[in-house]
């Protein structure tokens, strides 16, 4: 069922790595989560091309994708929901689709869930879960958290003692970042988190993620839609595209990787030109220069994170933009 | 604290909480209510009648094998909804997102499922109790009877059910699937009719499952002696009842943790959102 493939040279980066890790947390600079050449097949139809990636420890990851890129594919694998068709997965140190109950304690996994425990309360239910977490507390990390303090942490304590079928979908959705994070995971998963979610739950969401990673040290690997959000939230962030990574790095990096990373726009004599460059101050230095007493409404625009989110996987997923985009055109 | 047997305690507990807080249900009481009306409208409707080629009543002889039906019917199409149901909503896959969650969900359905044939028994034994005479003959015997044939039953029908529950496509198909074969079953198994009046292939059937054995269990339990003669053979056949009801409960423990583990293994968060939206078209 697995292959190893190209193993061996992999496994030689990663002991050079492990030399350079400190002797105060020996595995600290050990990744997380590390992917090498990862493929689904279904039927013929390859979901996963060869993906590899990794995530270090403490790392809030956002995986971006259009619908079928195989988002939630790689989030079940990497969960050991769902078994690969090849490629080499090492997640907390072991393989997902072998590992123990005792790794399954060191993860969280948040799940959309849409009938389950109906009649229960948010209160009883989170001390039932977080109860087989008791088992693997230290001094160093209590587990399971308080319930009354994570109910907090959610927003759900008005509502602790109502039963679970009365929440709404947003609240229902708090619930279940909940019982992912009942456990005090090492490594979060989170699919879609805040499909659903009201502007002011989203903020409150945002808000959780970074407490986790600040005062908790979670790793947290999300998949989202909103660009907006992986911007906020992610120190990385990868675009999953035609089953490969198209993409790695910081928002910040991705916008500059791409041609014509700002917009210049202005006006001449009555028609408004756009002129997309990536050295905007000398484009703009050498265009007042020439006929600086002619232009008007000057404009400079850097391009966000959805353009480049959308000439990425354009580029990936069908032929490449038209050069046109490059050069000055009038509008 | 071993993790594993920590996870059975949570379990227990689990099962204990969803046993009272059905009972609290106003739609599980309408259930108990409207099955125990059902079987008391008959019994008091045929209260005068005698059971031909005995001097026995009907009640006598129907409140036995109609207990041991409705245990059968409970624990086999009881925890097929609900495995169905919970496969699809997503509670499967909560417990399998946590250590051992499993181990404790389903030792949590083994007893609220087996907890929940307490009230089944009660709201039909009671008022048959208040309203008929003579209805247990055996006495303090005849109890202990009841309760060993309770528990080998039970033993011997929920594993079919949470098979059906792990194997069905969806909880609709429970129907079909479930509760459609246990009522042709429960028809042939000699409640409203003894089995002798049956085809010869049709009582083969009947015997090969264990809803005929677990009616004529109870029967032995409390009916005379005497009546015996009514049954297959002119005898109880305790033996036989004991043999047959343990090999279906040891065949069930070897078959359903291997079909629940492979149901287990195929969850996964997708297959709970595909189950959404097949459910929302339903509905619609």
């Amino acid at each position: 069922m697995y292959e190893d493939g190209d193993g061996n040279t992999g496994a030689a980066t990663h002991d050079e790595r492990r030399g350079a890790a400190t002797a105060a947390w020996p595995d600290a600079d050990e990744p997380v989560i590390e992917v090498r050449d990862l493929r689904m097949r279904y039927g013929t139809h390859d979901v996963l091309a060869g993906v590899d990636f990794q995530v270090r420890r403490g790392e809030v990851i956002c995986l971006l994708g259009p619908n079928g890129a195989g988002k939630t594919t790689t989030m079940e694998i990497l969960e050991g929901f769902r078994l690969r068709s090849a490629g080499e997965v090492r997640v907390l140190g072991a393989d997902p689709a072998r590992a123990d109950q005792d790794w399954r304690a060191r993860t969280g996994v948040v799940l959309q869930s849409w009938r389950d425990h109906p009649r229960w309360t948010p209160r009883r239910l989170l001390a039932h879960l977080g109860g087989y977490f008791a088992p693997y507390s230290t001094p160093e990390l209590p587990r399971p958290l308080e319930t009354d303090a994570l109910l907090e942490m959610v927003g759900l304590s008005e509502l602790a003692d109502h039963k679970i079928a009365t929440l709404s979908g947003g609240q229902r959705r708090r619930l279940d970042v909940a019982v992912g994070i009942v456990g005090r995971p090492e490594l979060l998963f989170l699919d879609e988190p805040t499909a659903g979610f009201d502007p002011q739950a989203r903020r409150e969401f945002h808000h959780l993620v970074h407490r986790l990673s600040d005062l908790e040290h979670t790793t947290i690997l999300l998949t989202t839609h909103d660009l907006d959000e992986a911007e906020k939230l992610a120190d990385r962030i990868l675009i999953l595209a035609a089953g490969t990574i198209v993409a790695d790095g910081s928002a910040e990096q991705l916008t500059r990787q791409v041609a014509g990373s700002a917009e210049v726009r202005w006006s001449r004599a009555g028609e408004t030109f756009v002129h997309a460059t990536r050295d905007t101050t000398a484009f703009v230095r050498q265009l007042l220069a020439e006929d600086g007493d002619e232009v008007t409404d000057l404009e400079v625009r850097r391009a966000s994170l959805e353009d480049t989110y959308i000439s990425l996987v354009h580029q990936h997923e069908r032929a490449p933009e038209p050069a046109a985009r490059a050069t000055t055109e009038v509008i | 604290m071993d993790p594993a047997v920590h996870a059975v305690r949570l379990g227990l507990r689990r099962g204990w909480r969803e046993f009272t807080q059905s009972l609290r249900s106003a739609q599980d009481q309408g259930f108990y209510l409207f099955t125990g009306l059902m079987v008391l409208g008959y019994l008091v409707i045929r209260r005068n009648d005698e059971v031909p080629g005995s001097d026995l009543l009907v009640p006598s002889v129907a409140t036995p094998s109609i207990i041991g039906a409705l245990i059968a019917f409970g624990v086999i199409v009881g925890p097929a909804y609900m495995l169905a149901m919970e496969r699809e909503d997503g509670t499967l896959l909560r417990y399998k997102a946590i250590p051992h969650g499993l181990r404790g969900y389903f030792t949590s359905q083994l007893l609220s499922q087996s907890l929940g044939v307490v009230p089944q028994m009660l709201v039909i034994l009671v008022p048959s109790f208040l309203l008929f005479d003579n209805l247990m003959a055996g006495g303090a015997t005849g109890w202990l009877t009841v309760a060993w044939v309770l528990v080998l039953g039970v033993l011997a029908t929920m594993p079919l059910g949470m098979l059906i529950g792990a194997l069905v496509p969806n909880t609709q198909k429970v129907g079909t699937w479930g509760m459609l074969p246990v009522l042709v079953l429960a028809g042939i198994s000699g409640i409203f009719y003894p089995l002798q009046q049956l085809w010869g292939w049709v009582q083969v059937v009947a015997q090969v499952f264990p809803i005929y054995w677990l009616g004529l269990g109870m029967r032995s339990a409390f009916l005379p002696d005497a009546a015996a003669a009514l049954e297959v053979g002119g005898s109880w056949r305790t033996t036989e009842t004991v043999l047959v009801l343990a090999a279906w409960a040891v065949l069930g423990m070897i078959v359903t943790p291997l079909v629940l583990r492979r149901m287990a293994r195929r969850q996964s968060g997708s297959q709970v959102e595909a189950a959404r939206q097949a459910a929302l078209q339903w509905i619609r």
